[in-house]
């Protein structure tokens, strides 16, 4: 891989061509939010947390899906960018019924963390409050629709690493929902292997361990990270 | 088929086609066909026999003849004379009358009606002698399931020029000197992408056919696959050869009448068996073969992006671009895609010339334009005119205004994901830089004409619920962006709107076009802002006085005696 350099926020800096802007800019310490993105698992550039602002192109673009160009200038922290990103937040805790007070996340939460971030101090658009399904058929895991944010870490782990598929979407805009199998019960799964990856890297409390009550579970998704680079698959 | 049996078999064609007398052509596009053009056709056909004029004329069913609204047509050709709003007995009068008593059946010509005499030569009338037809030009003139008809009118002539004459470098550069631009609506220059997909080096490259028309009130592609599907297949064998392709995908809406999905699937299998696709095309070592894939119903697989993932056999969703489809597209290789009409425009490019073309139209958007009326306007139907037309000679002169004498609003132009254009715009010429100026957009064609009884919030809010019912799910701005928007303009049509909810929508607005992955979400807000920008004071009056001015939205928040 030959080095390059970028411009990041008009300092210069050192990356391998081939590298996503998102790589690049967390490897020099400049700080960007996101939500989909999972080391080891491929990029989506769904949650649209980690926009920047690229010069020359009137779009913003995904920095997690953006790959590194000789002397590309990007700007990740402006006014527009910040405002976004909060936009963003409060429309995913407006999008379902996030009670963090009853969630076995709760203090170990990637939505929440992203609150505090970008600094939403309340929600200023409607909660949308859909009727959303909760799946405990399973005996070890729980599947709770109303804590997903359809990042879809869950279903790339499963089809990616564990090579199960057991994940997948069904139905499409506000009305889409993580589907086991072909919108079986979990427990009735013939592809799950109860290996419990996707527990780990959901960054929310959808996917929990049953024996896990509010504020109890402490998720190692760097754990599901490590065995991505042991195997030698996946992205860096 | 080699090029000396093809001139033959074109020749014997053309013979046919002249020796046949008059040709009765019954319009077999879909909005005929609903309006009972099937039996229309049988009725010609009956009465042309017991008549025995089976020598001296031909029932022939053709593709759409543009004046949908009179439906079902019936053209004598050559007179060119058309009968409107045909049923098995008037059928039956035409063929009387005008075959054998060679009169005019006066009270069924076009645009009679109880005022107006109609028309004997519709050549002269101002819905065709304003259009130019270029795309359209043999569509509801030859047969569409005969490819013979095709040949006759000279098809294929482009293909074999390219094929004998050209190298892959000459064909794109008359297509960029031609000047044609996507016509599926983003207005890309064409030549520059058929570039692109050509300097990519793989093993295998596709040429892709977006047909999956899915604008409310839009109706063009459609009615070209309908009406002279040869064509499409003619201009993506030349895509093919210019870019290197060897395998090519025509991606069609699910949701159609079955009518263009049949055709097209005719279409290929007389090409095929014709030898004008399938190995080494008219004996030139050329090859090029075309599968049909229907869509499942998603809107989104009109973006380029999905629809390649949904051939595939995926869920059909956007990915972000770079790499764009030209780079890696369909299992990763190098693939064209253009639209229908994008598609039929190149045959008469690379016969005519690049340059003739390009005297068409504007100085940055050449060519014709296809054109859906539909909405609040005479004569609502299929149309194509130059670029550089302006709207009120497209709505007046070939549209015929607007019915019961009502007042002129706006028109949408680029579907859901367009704009509204109002009064004051109407002499702006046509082009796609011009629409995208007074906030909306050329889009695929479709143009909805709106008269003073419609409510534009609730235009927002119709088109709105449209692309929240279509999004994917996948980003954010859009899957929950387009809800909260439909929420907010829901209460403002329906009298509980307040003006913390207009500004989050200002706000919502700009946010979701920007952060969006791709043209739907981006393009989702487009109604909302044009009508915003065109008609705040009806919003304002909406929120403040609980009123609707167009009175369409019925206000069940509003107090007594204000509804």
């Amino acid at each position: 891989m030959a080095a390059l350099e970028i411009f990041v926020n008009d300092r210069k800096v050192a990356c391998e061509s081939g590298a996503t802007v998102l790589q690049a800019c967390r490897a020099a310490g400049v700080n960007l939010p996101t939500l989909c993105h999972f080391k080891g698992l491929s990029e989506v550039g769904a949650c649209r947390l980690c926009l920047v602002e690229l010069e020359g192109s009137p779009r913003l673009a995904a920095a997690c899906t953006l790959h590194v160009a000789p002397n590309q200038r990007i700007r990740t922290d402006t006014e527009r960018l910040r405002r976004y990103r909060r936009m963003t937040v409060e429309l995913l805790f407006s999008e379902r019924n996030h009670v963090c007070s009853v969630c076995s996340a709760n203090g170990d939460c990637e939505l929440q963390e992203l609150g505090y971030a970008v600094g939403m101090d309340h929600v200023r658009f409607p909660f949308l409050n859909p009727i959303c399904n909760l799946d405990a058929s399973k005996s070890e895991f729980a599947i709770d629709h109303n804590r997903c944010v359809l990042c879809t870490r869950c279903v790339r782990v499963c089809a990616e690493v564990e090579g199960a598929h057991n994940w997948d979407v069904q139905g499409r805009g506000f009305l889409s929902r993580i589907v086991s199998d072909l919108n079986q019960p979990w427990a009735e799964s013939t592809t799950c292997t109860t290996c419990g990856k996707c527990i780990d890297v959901c960054p929310v409390g959808a996917l929990w361990p049953k024996h896990k009550a509010q504020g109890q579970f402490e998720k190692r998704p760097e754990f599901v990270s490590e065995l991505i680079a042991k195997r030698g698959r996946g992205r860096p | 088929m080699n090029v000396a049996e093809w001139e033959a078999r074109a020749a014997a064609a053309r013979e046919r086609m002249a020796a046949s007398g008059t040709r009765v052509c019954v319009c077999s596009g879909a909005s005929c066909m609903v309006s009972g053009g099937d039996a229309v056709l049988e009725a010609t056909e009956k009465a042309v026999k017991s008549a025995g004029l089976e020598g001296s004329a031909r029932v022939v069913k053709v593709g759409c003849m543009g004046t949908c609204s009179q439906g079902p047509l019936v053209r004598l050709d050559p007179d060119g004379v058309v009968y409107q709003k045909m049923d098995a007995s008037k059928a039956g009068r035409v063929i009387d009358k005008h075959l054998k008593n060679k009169a005019l059946l006066r009270e069924s010509l076009l645009f009679a009606g109880p005022a107006e005499p109609g028309v004997e030569r519709p050549s002269e009338h101002p819905f065709y002698a304003r259009q130019l037809q270029v795309v359209l030009e043999h569509c509801g003139r030859i047969n569409p399931e005969d490819i013979d008809e095709y040949l006759a009118v000279g098809g294929y002539r482009a293909l074999y020029k390219a094929l004998s004459s050209m190298s892959p470098e000459e064909v794109i550069g008359e297509v960029k000197m031609s000047g044609l631009r996507g016509r599926g609506g983003a207005g890309f220059p064409t030549g520059l992408k058929w570039e692109t997909a050509y300097r990519h080096v793989a093993d295998h490259k596709y040429v892709v056919c977006n047909g999956d028309e899915g604008d409310p009130g839009a109706f063009m592609d459609r009615a070209v696959m309908e009406g002279d599907p040869q064509r499409i297949l003619e201009g993506m064998a030349i895509a093919a050869y210019a870019v290197g392709a060897d395998r090519g995908f025509i991606y069609v809406r699910g949701e159609f009448p079955p009518l263009a999905i049949r055709r097209l699937g005719i279409a290929i299998e007389q090409a095929r068996a014709a030898g004008l696709l399938g190995r080494n095309i008219l004996e030139t070592g050329f090859n090029f073969d075309i599968e049909i894939r229907i869509g499942a119903g998603a809107y989104v697989c009109g973006e380029e992006t999905a629809l390649l993932i949904s051939i595939e056999g995926r869920r059909g969703v956007p990915r972000p671009r770079p790499p764009f489809p030209a780079e890696s597209g369909l299992w990763g290789k190098p693939t064209l895609l253009n639209n229908v009409e994008t598609y039929a425009g190149v045959a008469p490019i690379i016969e005519r010339g690049g340059e003739w073309y390009s005297t068409i139209g504007t100085a940055k958007s050449m060519g014709t334009k296809v054109f859906a009326l539909a909405g609040a306007i005479n004569r609502t139907g299929l149309i194509e005119v130059p670029m550089g037309i302006t709207l009120r000679e497209i709505i007046y002169d070939i549209g015929g205004g607007i019915p019961g004498g009502r007042r002129f609003k706006a028109a949408q132009t680029g579907g859901p994901v367009g704009g509204c254009i109002p009064e004051q715009y109407l002499d702006v010429r046509v082009d796609y830089e011009s629409l995208v100026g007074l906030g909306s957009m050329m889009g695929s064609g479709g143009l909805i004409v709106m008269d003073d009884t419609t409510c534009m919030v609730n235009l927002a809010r119709y088109f709105m619920e449209f692309c929240m019912d279509e999004s994917c799910g996948k980003c954010v701005p859009c899957r929950v962006g387009t809800r909260q928007m439909h929420l907010l303009l829901s209460r403002i049509c329906g009298g509980e709107g307040t003006e913390r909810d207009l500004a989050l929508l200002e706000e919502l607005a700009p946010y979701c076009r920007e952060a969006s992955l791709c043209g739907l979400g981006q393009g989702a807000p487009n109604t909302l802002m044009s009508t915003l920008r065109h008609f705040r004071d009806e919003y304002l009056v909406h929120i403040r006085e609980k009123r609707c001015p167009a009175g369409e939205c019925a206000m069940a928040g509003a107090p007594a005696g204000v509804r």
